[in-house]
């Protein structure tokens, strides 16, 4: 019965953060300039509650990886990552992001998911703004859905939690 | 357009000027690396040349260089261009300099062999250079001496080798960070 109104509670809490994902974009390249064209009033990200660009990785809960990741910026990303709490969840916006793109040199990281997990990938160079709010709306259903990358390392590890304090127990 | 730069040039310097070449209106000069100081303190102060100001530097890989015979010429091979003291230069560091108040503009080139990557640094004279002679030193491994902070300048104290050489393998990357999550990979 308790597990129910928990269970519940959760859908509740997931159906909010659904329409309501703040989001930090991490801007690096030329991609940005399609971000804006999403986030601006003609195919208007507001729509589906992601409107809201936090300068801050504290107070957002998606991160969009915007662009070329360079291995000079692989410990930036990564720390901004750490900041954000959980659960969080990350878009890698173009193909830059996803896989290094073009870029197949000394400089470029071959995706940003080489040191932050990805949740959903957005190919394009760049996208156009409806994969964007494709992917967005993909998103939105993995949060329902709870699958996000963090909501299963969330809920791994209080299933570890839980089998060891069973162990205690015996 | 400025063949009058070269002319003087030689006539004031000339066994240290090894070559010149003047293609689509850009001059070109190649000179001996002990005599860049003064050819370029000439360039900057002498009323006639007057070159106030640094344009860029930059860097040439010969590695695998082959002249291409140009259709119509007898030849495009460069014989003084070639040996710097018998031996095949591997770079080209270029110095693009331009005359306001002149109006005209030159190159200068220094030749160097491989195991030998030391030359003089220019931002004594001009100090735009600063930050373009770092790139190089970067990107080359030019080693500018008497620049005032060679360091590098885009890449991390971490990385090995110099990237844009012919030979940095195109895909080696040196990583920072990896994910400690990703299975089989660092
Ligand atoms: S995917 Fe294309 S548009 Fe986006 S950052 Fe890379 S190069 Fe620029």
């Amino acid at each position: 019965m308790l597990e129910l109104v928990t269970t519940k509670l959760e859908d509740v809490a997931n159906w909010g953060r659904k329409f309501s994902l703040f989001s930090y974009p991490f801007v690096t390249a030329c991609c940005g300039m399609e971000f804006m064209s999403v986030a601006a009033p003609k195919y208007d990200i507001a729509r589906f509650g992601a409107e809201f660009p936090r300068f801050s990785p504290r107070q957002s809960d998606l991160l969009m990886i915007v662009g070329t990741i360079t291995e000079k910026q692989g410990p930036a990303l990564k720390r901004v990552y750490d900041q954000m709490a959980e659960p969080k969840w990350v878009i890698a916006f173009g193909v830059c992001a996803s896989t290094g793109g073009f870029y197949q040199n000394y400089h470029a990281m071959p995706g940003a998911d080489q040191v932050i997990p990805v949740d959903v990938y957005i190919p394009g160079c760049p996208p156009r703004p409806e994969q964007v709010l494709d992917a967005l709306i993909l998103l939105q259903e993995r949060v329902a859905r709870r699958d996000g990358h963090s909501q299963l390392r969330l809920k791994r590890e209080k299933i570890v939690l839980e089998q060891a304090r069973a162990r205690e127990d015996d | 357009m400025s063949q009058k730069v070269l002319d003087a040039l030689r006539a004031k310097f000339g066994d240290a000027v090894v070559a010149t070449e003047s293609q689509h209106g850009d001059e070109v000069a190649l000179v001996k690396r002990d005599k860049l100081v003064a050819i370029a303190t000439w360039l900057r102060d002498d009323p006639a040349m007057a070159f106030e100001v640094p344009v860029f530097v930059t860097c040439i890989d010969l590695l695998d260089w082959r002249p291409v015979k140009a259709p119509g010429q007898p030849s495009s091979t460069r014989p003084a261009w070639d040996n710097v003291d018998g031996k095949a230069p591997r770079f080209e560091v270029c110095w693009q300099l331009r005359s306001f108040s002149r109006r005209h503009r030159l190159r200068l080139k220094v030749a160097l062999v491989e195991n030998d990557l030391k030359v003089a640094s220019l931002t004594p004279l001009w100090s735009g250079f600063d930050w373009q002679e770092r790139e190089t030193f970067d990107m080359y491994g030019v080693e500018f001496q008497g620049h005032p902070d060679l360091r590098r300048i885009y890449l991390y104290d971490e990385f090995v080798g110099h990237p844009l050489r012919k030979d940095y393998p195109k895909e080696k990357r040196q990583p920072l960070v990896r994910r400690s999550d990703l299975v089989g990979d660092h």
